[in-house]
């Protein structure tokens, strides 16, 4: 195609046609580098600590659930072998029902308390950062430390719960010794474990939303339900949604509270998938059997996160 | 450009995690640790030196590496402390992360587990060189075998029996010195050890964390029953010995009310209740004794140690632990350890067996523990040292020792740790629920194991 006269004399924008010489390209990119070292500096060590004690152990993981491991030999390809293996264990399909009751019951019952938790802490006009401190206090607990506080409140003779259900003249609990309550107290000691966090987030949330949404509600005679229905709720929605996703992921990830109070019983009652795949490296000394539990884990969990992300940004739109 | 950075972060994910793939699969060769001539130099480390907070043992360890580095100038002994000694738990990691000592502890559960993944070496080459190992009873070297090949050496070798709170024995109005011969026995003395007060039991028993089902194959073998067939392809626990087992436990837990209300119990658990006196019996062995003395606050003294009833005539789980050999060990190393063994765990009047130090030290003598000789020669001769130098009353375990010539020692069964979990399961459901169908619980559980014992046998 032919060049014409006007197109070789059309008047050019400054550098946006015409490439830059190589030596200016080099020089800006040389300020480029030189005004963001620090932070190349600093994303270097995140980078460095991400792709030691997450990616890399993510990668081994994947490798060894394909893989028979005596960590002696050479590692030998078994292809779909673990799968089939774990997949045809009993505990298999108990230790899943268990770790989804686990994270339903841990919704229902830790979902919620944070948020009212934080709801009423916003409201208090006294005592607030005593009451904060109270809240977040068995987070400082180490929680192989925590656990073990709750084996002493759950033991069915001189255990606290019990003691205070006989003030009450209530009948005594088996706890943990019941298949039916057995997990239900799992979930109250992660939630009692992990109620700061949440709280404390819901309450820098709360504390975010504007204090002229809350007056124009007052003044429209809304009473406090109606103010977190329709100011606190709506406000606070995202970090809800994120709080949701955090929650599901981590109760399903379960593991120190059958470990340390249940040992998975009664009758493999709180055996949970994390519990499972410990039980295989561990116990067993199958390191591909606990890897594939840990891959089928983890690809469950990527699946829900996906679904739950898209629906939530359409939900946006 | 949101594209663009996507798959940016994308390419970076992808290559830190295949260059961490690539710089730890594992795929490569083992390579053998330096070695050294016939008589040159060697470097050993050797697991299970007592820790710091156990001073008189950790004092004789480091003398017996002194006097035996002595004997033998071209070796170094490292020697690499842990309480407990071995953590079942980070063995595999050990192993991985290649910090597995040269001559490492086992307890007899895990050495077969061990054997055949091939994370020990084959020492049959060498072991011809121990004289004292041929004086070692059969069935001990047996557990250290595979086919005609051994892996290991033994250190400790107990069977099951009944351990007893003679104290509390006495308080409850029964004899100390008459320990129940059968179960009515047992469950006619829990129930008196249990109406002492509240938080006394009479009889305990685990149920959680795979030591519900190691227990139950020690009840089950003294009573005459098996774990699996004689070609260990199938479950046989499913039987009239087996459904005894938990229907005794049934009895003392709901009828009789005198095992407590707290189960779901681990290793831990039955010690401290022991150690606390509150425990009446137990199934275990001598050893049970010394850890309850040693680490949980018991007195010698107050307990007392007598064969599972009823089991004379039969069988009895054994137990113990012993070293094996890193797979990457040198040959030299291997003779080394060897040589560490025979003189530290083998030899009568030295190391684990010089009770002249013990009693000096103020150390417990007289349990009827490590028996690895039997009767031979090297066996008499610990049991006359043993007597010489006694410090514990050796008559509380008189009983126990009596009935060892009528019982057979028998090993743990193939998957072991496996069965142990699928029979948690059935102990637990008794323990727990007062309506467990113990005929149901067998039958779910032969298949369960049925599955485990089918996979790669």
């Amino acid at each position: 195609m032919a060049v014409t006269e006007q197109q070789v004399r059309r008047p050019q924008l400054p550098g946006a046609a015409d490439p830059p010489p190589e030596d200016d390209r080099r020089g800006a990119l040389r300020r480029s580098v030189g005004r963001n070292l620090t932070a190349y500096g600093f994303l270097c060590g995140a980078l460095i600590c991400f792709a030691l004690f997450s990616w890399y152990p993510m990668v081994r993981e994947v490798i060894l659930s394909f893989q028979e491991n005596n960590f002696v030999d050479p590692p030998r390809w078994v292809g779909f072998d673990n799968f089939r293996s774990v997949i045809e264990d009993p505990a298999f399909r108990s230790a899943w029902i268990n770790t989804a009751v686990f994270s339903g019951l841990a919704l229902v019952i830790g979902y919620a308390v944070p948020f009212v938790l934080a709801v009423v802490l916003n409201e208090l006009r006294h005592a607030k950062a005593y009451l904060r401190f109270v809240v977040y206090l068995p987070v400082m607990l180490p929680p192989a430390v925590a656990v073990l506080l709750f084996k002493w409140f759950y033991d069915p003779g001189a255990g606290l719960f019990n003691q205070v259900l006989d003030v009450f003249h209530l009948p005594p609990l088996s706890w943990l010794d019941s298949t039916s309550t057995a997990l239900v107290s799992l979930v109250l000691v992660s939630t009692w474990m992990n109620l700061g966090t949440g709280t404390l987030i819901y309450l820098a949330a709360l504390q975010s939303i504007p204090g002229d949404l809350y007056e124009s509600a007052e003044l429209d005679g809304a009473g406090l339900f109606r103010r977190v229905w329709h100011v606190t709720i709506p406000q606070t929605k995202l970090i809800l949604l994120v709080m949701l996703l955090l929650q599901i992921v981590a109760t399903m990830q379960v593991f120190i509270e059958p470990y340390l109070l249940t040992g998975g019983g009664p009758e493999n009652a709180t055996v949970t998938v994390a519990y499972l795949m410990y039980q295989y490296a561990f116990n067993f000394g199958d390191f591909g059997g606990g890897g594939a539990l840990g891959l089928m884990l983890m690809v469950v969990l990527m699946v829900f996160s996906a679904i739950y992300l898209r629906v939530s940004r359409e939900e946006a739109r | 450009m949101r594209t663009t950075r996507r798959g940016l972060g994308l390419l970076l994910v992808m290559g830190l995690g295949l260059v961490a793939a690539s710089c730890g699969s594992g795929d490569e060769e083992p390579k053998a640790q330096g070695s050294a001539g016939a008589d040159g130099p060697v470097t050993i480390t050797v697991g299970c030196q007592p820790p710091k907070s156990n001073p008189k043992e950790r004092t004789a360890w480091d003398a017996d590496v002194a006097e035996f580095q002595k004997l033998h100038p071209n070796i170094t002994v490292q020697s690499k402390d842990a309480f407990p000694c071995i953590n079942p738990d980070t063995f595999q990691a050990k192993l991985a992360g290649g910090t597995q000592e040269d001559v490492f502890y086992v307890y007899y559960t895990d050495v077969q587990k061990i054997i055949k993944a091939r994370q020990a070496a084959d020492i049959s080459q060498y072991v011809g060189d121990v004289k004292a190992a041929g004086d070692v009873r059969d069935d001990v070297m047996s557990v250290f075998k595979d086919g005609d090949k051994t892996y290991g050496l033994p250190r400790n070798n107990y069977n099951m029996g009944l351990v007893y709170n003679r104290k509390l024995f006495t308080q409850a109005g029964l004899d100390p010195d008459a320990p129940p011969k059968t179960w009515s026995d047992v469950q006619a003395a829990a129930k008196k050890i249990a109406g002492l007060g509240a938080g006394y039991v009479g009889f305990g028993e685990y149920s959680a964390g795979n030591t519900g089902g190691w227990h139950f194959a020690a009840s089950l073998y003294a009573r005459g029953g098996s774990m699996v067939s004689d070609d260990g392809k199938t479950a046989a626990f499913n039987s009239g010995e087996g459904k005894a087992v938990l229907e005794n436990l049934k009895q003392m837990r709901w009828n009789d009310n005198s095992m407590g209300s707290k189960q779901l119990l681990q290793w831990e658990d039955l010690m401290r209740m022991m150690g606390s006196g509150k425990l009446g019996m137990m199934i275990g062995a001598p050893d049970v004794v010394q850890s309850v003395n040693n680490d949980f606050q018991g007195k010698f003294e107050d307990y007392g140690v007598t064969a599972v009833p009823e089991s004379e005539g039969k069988a009895s789980l054994s137990g113990g632990d012993g070293y094996m050999f890193n797979p990457k060990a040198t040959p030299e190393k291997i003779k080394a350890g060897l040589l560490w063994l025979e003189f530290h765990e083998l030899t009568p009047g030295k190391g684990q067996f010089n009770y002249a130090r013990s009693k000096e030290q103020g150390r417990p003598v007289g349990l009827p523990i490590p028996d690895l000789y039997g009767d031979s020669a090297p066996g008499q001769e610990i049991i006359a040292l043993r007597k010489q130098y006694a410090t514990v009353p050796v008559d509380h375990f008189a009983p126990y020792v009596a009935a060892q010539s009528n019982i057979t020692n028998k090993l743990e069964p193939p998957k072991a740790q496996e069965l142990y979990a699928v029979l948690d399961v059935a102990m637990s459901a008794v323990l727990t629920r007062k309506d467990a169908d113990i005929d149901k619980l067998l039958s779910d559980a032969e298949s369960k194991a049925n599955k485990i014992l089918a996979k790669n046998t």
